[in-house]
C-alpha cells in the first residue's frame, strides 16, 4: 500500500470537502477507486456509473488490477466513448 | 514503437487490394437486409407522431385480426424493473408511459409479408394525451421548460439546476481571471451547432429469431455484435450466451451502429410468433426520426491572447441536448476543444440536457467537432484581429510530448507539431486566392480508444493463416489486419484470411468504434501470431532435437538461432503446418485483453472556399487534410478515412441539420431534405499522412477514423470569414444564413 | 391485394415473378429474384444505391413498380462482370480503394457504367455531376472519381 495522489474533476469537489486533488492509500486502480468511495461516499454513484482513469497520460478503461505507485500521475476522467 | 525504430516493412505500408473487394463490386456482399430464412416473417413498427405525449391506450385488436399477422408487441411484453442505461435502452426501444420524441416506437407487428405488416401497423389505435414539448437546447435548459423525465438527473447535478439538466461537469486548472488579465485581447462568443445524422447509406436491418427456450439467433448490421447481444439480452431479460449474434457486412456506421434500436423488437416478435424468424428493415425516414443523430450544442467560449499570439486563458461553457435520454457528449467536447493548445489557465463547464428528440448515438469523435467549432472559430477570429498567422499561432501554442493536456493528464507521444509543420509546408497553403475567396485552417483532436478485444488465429493445413476478429470491417480493417499478420508470420498477404465472426466464436469484443479496430484487433492479432510462431518454433526444435529457445523465426520459417544451435535447413511454415497433425495437433494463437498503449491523433485541415455574394452559397475550392496516423498500415484506407471524415464535416458545416417544426416533428426525414454532400459539391480531398509512431502498438498504429470530422466545421467558418469578412457562429452555414449575415454586415 | 404475374429479362435471363402491385422493382429484384446486389438506402430516389438500367436507361429501381418491368430488359450489378472477368470499373474500384463499406458501390458502378457508355471521355466535373445522384457517406468521393476516370481511360485505350 502506498499513498497515491489522485486528480478529480472540479465538479466532484462538493463530494470531497472542496478538494480537487486527494490522496488515498492503494496499490491498484481498483483499490484506489474503492478507497475513494470509502473516503468520500458521495463519489460512489459517479464512479459506479463508469469512469476512465488516466495513468501517466494513458486513458485506461477496465484496468482495475493495474498496479499504481506514488510516482504515477493519476486523473479520473469521464468514461471514454468513441464513434 | 519508438520514433527511431521506423523502418521499412515488407508489407505494412503497401496498398494491396482489399480481401472483400470482389464481393463488394459484384453485389455479392451480404448486408443486413440481404438475408432471408425459412419461415421468415416481416416486422414493422408503429411510431409516435407526437414529440411528447402520454400514451393512454393502445388497441392492437384490429391489427391482430388481420390475416397474415402473427404477432404484435408493445411495452407490456417487455420485462420490468430495469435501471440505468438498461432502462434507457428499453425505453428507447419501445415507449412506456410516454412517447418522448417524434418517431418513438409504440408497437411492432410481425406478418407474412412486408405489405401486411405495414397494413397492420396502420390498424393499431393509440390514444395520446399530447404534452408540451421542447426540442431546442437553449429552450430545454430553461427553468420552466417542459419536464421530460422527473428524477433523470444523476449525482453530478447540484440542487437547484433546471429540470432537464441530467448531468453537470466541470474541470479546469490555473487561474483564468488572472490569465485574462495577462492577455492583450480577450474575446467571448456564443456558438451553436445543430444535430446531424451519421447518414450511413444502409438503413438498420436485422433478422432475429428467439424460441420459447430462450435460445436465439440474430443477423444484424452492427458495429458490435457483442453490444447487440448484451443490450438485447438486458432489454428482454435473456441469457446472453444463449443469443448468438452474427454481424452482416455493414453499410456504414460512424458510431450510429454501436447500440440497439429495433433489434429487440425482432426477437420479441419472433418469440411471440412461435420462434419464426422476423426481419425488420428500417426505412430512411425511420432511420432519421428514430436512430441516433448527434447532439445539438450551444457553446460560450472566452479566450485571452497576447499580441504575439500566446494563449493565456480559456473558458468554455457548453450546453448539449442528446435527445430524451442522458448521454450528449458534452464531456468529450470539453476534453477535446482546447486539447491542441498548451495553456495554463482553463475552465470547462458542461450541461447534458434532455429534449424531445431521439436518443443521440455516437458519431465519429463524439463531441469533438462541436467543441472545435467554438474554440477554433474564436482563435481564428482573434488571429485576424491581431493580424497574426493562424498557423504560427497554432504552432506557437502547440502541445508536445510531456505537456499537460487541457483536460489534465500529461501527453505521451503525440504528433501535433509534426502535423502543423507539414501543413505549413503544403502547397495548398500558398495557392493564390481570387475575389470572394477565403482560406481557413483549424486543428482537431481525438483520443482514440482501445476496449475489450479478443482475437484468435489458426494455421491451416497448408501453412496459411485464418484470423477471427470481433470488430466488424467498416473501412478496410480486414486488409490492415491481414497485412500485420502476414508481416508478423512472414507469409504473403493473400495467404491470410481475416474473418469477422459471430458472438459464439470469441470472447467479448467491443464494437468497431473509437478508431480502435486496426489498433486493438491489429495488436491482438499480432500477439496471437507471435504465439503461433512460438509454437511453430517449438515443433521445429522437437523435430531437430534441440532446445526451443535455440530456434528463431525468420521470413516465414523456423531456423536454428545461431551456429551453436546446430546445422539444420530452415523449416517453412508450410512444412510445419503439413505435419502438425503428427507433431501435436492444431497450431494456433489467441489473445484477449483491453490492449494498452492507445495513441491519440491530431489533425489540421486547410480549406479554400468561394462565397457567392448573390446567393450566399459556399463552394469548396480546395481541401487539405493532414493527420498523424502513427503508422499507416494500408495508406489508401487511411486516406479514405481522412477524406470521408472531412466530407462528413463539410456536410455538418454547410448543409446538414435536423429541422424541427413548432409541432416538434422532424421536418426533413428524407435524403432530399436532409441534404448530405454529393460528388458535385466537392473537389478532390488532398491528404497528407504524418507518421509519428505510437510506442504502444507493434507497428505504431494510432487509429485514424475519427479526428478527420473535427476540423472542417471551424475551418470552413474561418474560410468564409476570409472570403466575406462575416463570422458565422451558427451551423449549418446555409446560403440563406450566409446571405442574411452578408446583408446585415452591409447595413 | 392479388398479385400480378410479370415476365421480364434480367441480366440476359428471362425471369418470372408474382408482384404485389405495391412492390417496387427493387423489392421484386431483391425479394422475388434474390438479386440483393441492388440496395435500398432511401426508398425515395435520392441515394442511388438501387440504380439499375431498364431498356438501357439508368433509373432508381425504388421509384419504379415491379409490375412495370413486364417485357423490359433490366441490367443490375449482378450482370456487370462477364463471368470471372470484372468490368474495368469494378477492377478499378478495388485498385483505387474506391469503396469502404461498399453499400453504395453497386449503384455507383451501374451509374458509372451508364455514363461511360454515353460519354467515354468525361471530364472530372462531368463524372461528379453524373454521380451526384449516388450518395456515398464513407469516401468523400475522391477515390470514386479517380477510379471512374481511370477506368474510362483504360477503356478508351482498349477500344
Amino acid at each position: 500500500m502506498s499513498e497515491l495522489t489522485v486528480h478529480l474533476w472540479a465538479g466532484l469537489r462538493r463530494f470531497t470537502g472542496g478538494h480537487e486533488v486527494v490522496t488515498v492509500e492503494a496499490s491498484t486502480i481498483g483499490k484506489m477507486l474503492d478507497a475513494l468511495v470509502e473516503a468520500y461516499p458521495g463519489l460512489g454513484p459517479i464512479l459506479e456509473a463508469g469512469i476512465s482513469v488516466a495513468v501517466d497520460g494513458e486513458i485506461i478503461n477496465g484496468g482495475r488490477h493495474r498496479p499504481l505507485s506514488p510516482s504515477n500521475e493519476i486523473y479520473l476522467m469521464q468514461r471514454m466513448k468513441g464513434g | 514503437m519508438p520514433k527511431d525504430e521506423i523502418k521499412d516493412f515488407r508489407l505494412v505500408g503497401t496498398r494491396p487490394n482489399r480481401p472483400d473487394g470482389l464481393d463488394k463490386v459484384t453485389g455479392r456482399a451480404r448486408y443486413g437486409a440481404d438475408i432471408t430464412a425459412p419461415g421468415m416473417l416481416w416486422g414493422a413498427v408503429l411510431r409516435s407522431p407526437h414529440a411528447h405525449a402520454k400514451i393512454l391506450k393502445i388497441d392492437t385488436s384490429k391489427a391482430e385480426a388481420l390475416s397474415g399477422v402473427k404477432a404484435v408487441v408493445t411495452r407490456a411484453d417487455f420485462p420490468t424493473g430495469l435501471t440505468g442505461e438498461d432502462w434507457n435502452l428499453q425505453e428507447n426501444t419501445m415507449a412506456g408511459e410516454k412517447a418522448l420524441y417524434d418517431g418513438h416506437a409504440i408497437a411492432a407487428v410481425a406478418a407474412t409479408s412486408s405489405q401486411i405488416a405495414q397494413e397492420a401497423v396502420r390498424l393499431i389505435e393509440v390514444e395520446y394525451e399530447v404534452l408540451p414539448h421542447v426540442t431546442d437546447v437553449d429552450d430545454a435548459i430553461k427553468p420552466d421548460a417542459p419536464v421530460i423525465r422527473e428524477g433523470a438527473a444523476d449525482a453530478t447535478v447540484p440542487e437547484g439546476m433546471p429540470p432537464n439538466v441530467v448531468k453537470y461537469f466541470e474541470f479546469g486548472r490555473g487561474d483564468v481571471d488572472a490569465g485574462f488579465k495577462d492577455a492583450d485581447l480577450v474575446m467571448e462568443r456564443t456558438y451553436k451547432t445543430e444535430a446531424t445524422h451519421q447518414g450511413y447509406i444502409e438503413p438498420h436491418a436485422c433478422l432475429g429469431q428467439l424460441g420459447a427456450d430462450g435460445k436465439g439467433e440474430m443477423w444484424v448490421c452492427t458495429q458490435g455484435q457483442w453490444y447487440i447481444r448484451q443490450m438485447c439480452s438486458a432489454v428482454l431479460g435473456l441469457n446472453a450466451a444463449q443469443l448468438r449474434v452474427t454481424p452482416s457486412e455493414i453499410g456504414g456506421g460512424f458510431g450510429g451502429k454501436t447500440t440497439i434500436f429495433m433489434e429487440p423488437l425482432s426477437l420479441a416478435l419472433s418469440q411471440k410468433a412461435g420462434g419464426r424468424p422476423v426481419k425488420i428493415v428500417m426505412s430512411r425516414s425511420e432511420v432519421l426520426r428514430a436512430t441516433g443523430p448527434t447532439a445539438s450544442a450551444s457553446m460560450d467560449v472566452k479566450i485571452g491572447m497576447t499580441k504575439d499570439g500566446k494563449l493565456t486563458a480559456a473558458r468554455a461553457e457548453f450546453r448539449m441536448q442528446g435527445g430524451a435520454f442522458p448521454g450528449a457528449p458534452v464531456d468529450m467536447a470539453l476534453y477535446c476543444c482546447l486539447a491542441p493548445y498548451k495553456i495554463d489557465n482553463v475552465e470547462h463547464i458542461g450541461y447534458d440536457v434532455l429534449a424531445n428528440r431521439p436518443k443521440c448515438a455516437a458519431y465519429r469523435a463524439p463531441g469533438s467537432p462541436m467543441g472545435a467549432f467554438a474554440v477554433e472559430s474564436l482563435i481564428d477570429e482573434m488571429c485576424r484581429k491581431l493580424d497574426l498567422d493562424p498557423m504560427d499561432v497554432r504552432l506557437k501554442n502547440a502541445v508536445r510530448e510531456g505537456d499537460q493536456a487541457s483536460y489534465g493528464p500529461t501527453f505521451g507521444s503525440i504528433g501535433l507539431a509534426e502535423v502543423l509543420e507539414a501543413t505549413a509546408k503544403h502547397p495548398n497553403l500558398s495557392a493564390p486566392l481570387g475575389p470572394n475567396q477565403g482560406r481557413g485552417v483549424a486543428s482537431g483532436y481525438w483520443f482514440n480508444h482501445s476496449g475489450e478485444t479478443s482475437v484468435s488465429l489458426a494455421i491451416s493445413e497448408d501453412g496459411n493463416a485464418q484470423v477471427s476478429v470481433g470488430t466488424p470491417d467498416i473501412g478496410g480493417s480486414r486488409a490492415s489486419i491481414a497485412l500485420m499478420v502476414a508481416e508478423t508470420l512472414g507469409i504473403a498477404y493473400e495467404d491470410v484470411r481475416v474473418n469477422v465472426v459471430e458472438t459464439g466464436s470469441l470472447g467479448v469484443n467491443e464494437p468497431t468504434h473509437g478508431s480502435r479496430a486496426t489498433f486493438a484487433s491489429g495488436k491482438a492479432a499480432t500477439v496471437a501470431a507471435r504465439a503461433a510462431i512460438k509454437e511453430m518454433c517449438r515443433r521445429a526444435a522437437n523435430e531437430w532435437g534441440i532446445d526451443e529457445e535455440a530456434v528463431e523465426w525468420v521470413e516465414g520459417a523456423a531456423q536454428p538461432a545461431g551456429p551453436n544451435a546446430g546445422e539444420f535447413p530452415p523449416m517453412s511454415i508450410k512444412e510445419i503446418a503439413k505435419n502438425m497433425g503428427k507433431t501435436g495437433g492444431p497450431i494456433s494463437g489467441h489473445h484477449e485483453s483491453v490492449p494498452e498503449g492507445v495513441g491519440a491523433s491530431f489533425g489540421c485541415h486547410v480549406v479554400d472556399v468561394e462565397v457567392d455574394p448573390e446567393t450566399g452559397h459556399t463552394k469548396i475550392l480546395r481541401y487539405l487534410v493532414v493527420q498523424d496516423a502513427g503508422r499507416a498500415i494500408h495508406p489508401s484506407y487511411v486516406e479514405g478515412q481522412y477524406q470521408g471524415g472531412a466530407v462528413q464535416g463539410i456536410g455538418w458545416a454547410l448543409n446538414e441539420e435536423y429541422v424541427y417544426g413548432d409541432d416538434g416533428r422532424l421536418q426533413n426525414p428524407i435524403f432530399l431534405d436532409y441534404r448530405m454532400p454529393v460528388a458535385s459539391d466537392l473537389p478532390m480531398i488532398d491528404t497528407q499522412i504524418v507518421e509519428v509512431p505510437n510506442p504502444g502498438h507493434p507497428f505504431g498504429v494510432r487509429g485514424v477514423g475519427e479526428t478527420g470530422i473535427t476540423p472542417p466545421l471551424p475551418a470552413i467558418a474561418n474560410a468564409i470569414q476570409g472570403a466575406t469578412g462575416v463570422r458565422m457562429s451558427h451551423l449549418p452555414m446555409t446560403p440563406t444564413k450566409v446571405l442574411a449575415a452578408l446583408k446585415a454586415s452591409q447595413e | 391485394m392479388s398479385k400480378i404475374h410479370v415476365t421480364t429479362v434480367v441480366n440476359g435471363d428471362e425471369v418470372e415473378f408474382l408482384a404485389d402491385p405495391r412492390e417496387t422493382l427493387l423489392d421484386c429484384l431483391r425479394d422475388h429474384l434474390g438479386l440483393t446486389g441492388s440496395k435500398e438506402g432511401c426508398g425515395t430516389g435520392d441515394c442511388g444505391a438501387c440504380s439499375v438500367t431498364v431498356d438501357g436507361v439508368l433509373i432508381s429501381s425504388c421509384l419504379m413498380l415491379g409490375v412495370e418491368a413486364q417485357g423490359k430488359k433490366i441490367e443490375t450489378i449482378e450482370g456487370m462482370a462477364n463471368g470471372e472477368e470484372l468490368h474495368p470499373l469494378q477492377r478499378k474500384f478495388i485498385e483505387h480503394a474506391a469503396l469502404q463499406c461498399g453499400f453504395c458501390t453497386p449503384g455507383i458502378l451501374v451509374a458509372a457504367k451508364a455514363l461511360l457508355e454515353k460519354n467515354p471521355d468525361p471530364t472530372e466535373t462531368e463524372v461528379r455531376y453524373w454521380l451526384a445522384g449516388n450518395l456515398c457517406r464513407c469516401t468523400g468521393y475522391d477515390k470514386i472519381i479517380r477510379a471512374v476516370m481511370d477506368a474510362a481511360s483504360e477503356m478508351r485505350g482498349a477500344a
